[in-house]
């Protein structure tokens, strides 16, 4: 747990921090002074009894959205692009960013931050490709929150113009509700799951700019319409974009690398 | 869990601005559209409040209903779902305008 400022799980755990230590590199980004969530809370006067009423009137996300936008401006200042990529377990996030890596070894420098509940096999499978990884374990956690990344970002040199890919612990419903702080959420669907999870599911297929349909060389096999994912895809969420890719094969991974270029790039 | 534990990092912080020591009720403002489930979220609160200054307080949820723009018809409708139809046209180009809050709006506190 943060013993400084007290928040997050006991159980979250982030390699290579030590959990009392909080003096961050540059400072600013992540003070631990939680001020800037308070709104001033004006409280009725005593009644009779020694019970009283304390009006609130602040989003429970608050705190994370704070967190979020100092994260997004320590990315800004850097000119790092960072992605929170977000699916139900198993779609093939970590595959698909070993892929990602291995065709941008050269021309793109890729940091990996990874979240999942218990150990750091994931990170250990990006560490194997060359990359930096730094892993996140939420406990009973179901979701990575913008506190845990700032206190990860403290363990990590990301070079300027770097790309930065977050691969959130696997859970359709919790990530939608945390920014972290990236520029994009993109959401991994695979061709093993029903046709109908952004229906299902439908804030983090509408939190997402992009959908990866991943595992698409199992579609000969498969009873999957990937006209009709994409349909409810767009159904909840006009404006996303879909690619529909392999991280086995590598089939679409050329249009998936482009997306990352345009985007990055500030288009 | 953790819905609930921002919940109580809000009443923490307020008890250290205010000046209290326990919690005997907490009201909410949970929107239709939040996507959050109100027995799971009373399940999760008495679990992570159970050693804290708000163990045994009572959750009181106040529902806000969903609304939404819709475009072609240029109205707000009230929206069921946020992926939902606009009830007046059938379409779904609704932009979702109310329903979406998560707050704590207000405490009792001894
Ligand atoms: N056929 C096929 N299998 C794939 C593809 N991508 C991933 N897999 C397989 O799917 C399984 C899960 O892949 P992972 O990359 O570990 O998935 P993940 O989303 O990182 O899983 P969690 O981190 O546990 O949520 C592995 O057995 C992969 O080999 C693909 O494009 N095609
Ligand atoms: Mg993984
Ligand atoms: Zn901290
Ligand atoms: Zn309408």
């Amino acid at each position: 747990m943060c013993t400084t400022c007290g928040c997050g799980s006991d159980e979250v755990k982030i390699e290579g921090a030590d959990p009392h230590e909080h003096v961050h590199a540059d400072g600013t980004r992540h003070s631990h002074s939680h001020e800037h969530a308070y709104v001033p809370a004006h409280s009725h006067a005593p009644g009779t009894s020694a019970k009283r009423m304390v009006q609130i009137e602040q989003d429970i996300l608050a705190k994370n959205n704070a967190y979020a936008a100092q994260n997004r401006a320590f990315f800004a200042g850097r000119r790092v692009f960072t992605l929170n990529l977000v699916s139900s377990p198993g779609s093939g996030k970590t595959t698909l960013l070993c892929k990602t890596i291995e065709q941008l070894r050269g021309n793109q420098h890729v940091t990996v931050i990874e979240g999942d509940q218990q150990t750091s096999q994931d990170a250990e499978r990006i560490r194997a490709t060359g990359a930096p990884a730094i892993q996140i374990n939420t406990g009973k956690g179901c979701h990575l929150d913008a506190h845990m990344i700032g206190h990860a970002l403290e363990q990590l040199d990301l070079p300027e113009r770097s790309l930065l890919m977050i691969e959130n612990v696997g859970n359709l419903v919790c990530p939608a509700a945390f920014d972290l702080g990236e520029a994009h959420k993109v959401v991994i669907l695979s061709v093993t799951e029903g046709e109908d999870k952004p229906i299902k599911y439908p804030d983090m297929f509408r939190a997402a700019s992009l959908m990866l349909l991943n595992k698409c060389d199992l579609l000969p096999h498969l009873d999957f319409s990937v006209k009709e994912a994409i349909a409810y895809a767009r159904r909840v969420n006009p404006a996303i974009e879909i690619i529909e890719v392999s991280a086995k094969t590598g089939a679409g991974m050329a249009e998936w690398l482009d997306w990352i270029e345009r985007k990055s790039s500030g288009e | 869990m953790s819905l609930a534990e921002g919940v109580l990092q809000l009443i923490e912080d307020a008890a250290r601005r205010e000046g209290f020591q326990r919690v005997t009720t907490v009201w909410l403002e949970i929107g239709q559209l939040a996507g959050v489930e109100v027995e799971a979220m009373k399940f999760c609160f008495d679990a992570v409040t159970r050693d804290s200054m708000a163990a045994g307080a009572q959750l009181e949820i106040i529902a806000t209903p969903g609304t939404g723009w819709c475009l072609p018809c240029g109205e707000t409708v009230e929206l069921a779902e946020v992926y939902g139809a606009c009830p007046r046209c059938g379409g779904y180009q609704v932009q979702v305008t109310g329903g979406k809050e998560m707050r704590v709006k207000e405490l009792e506190v001894a």
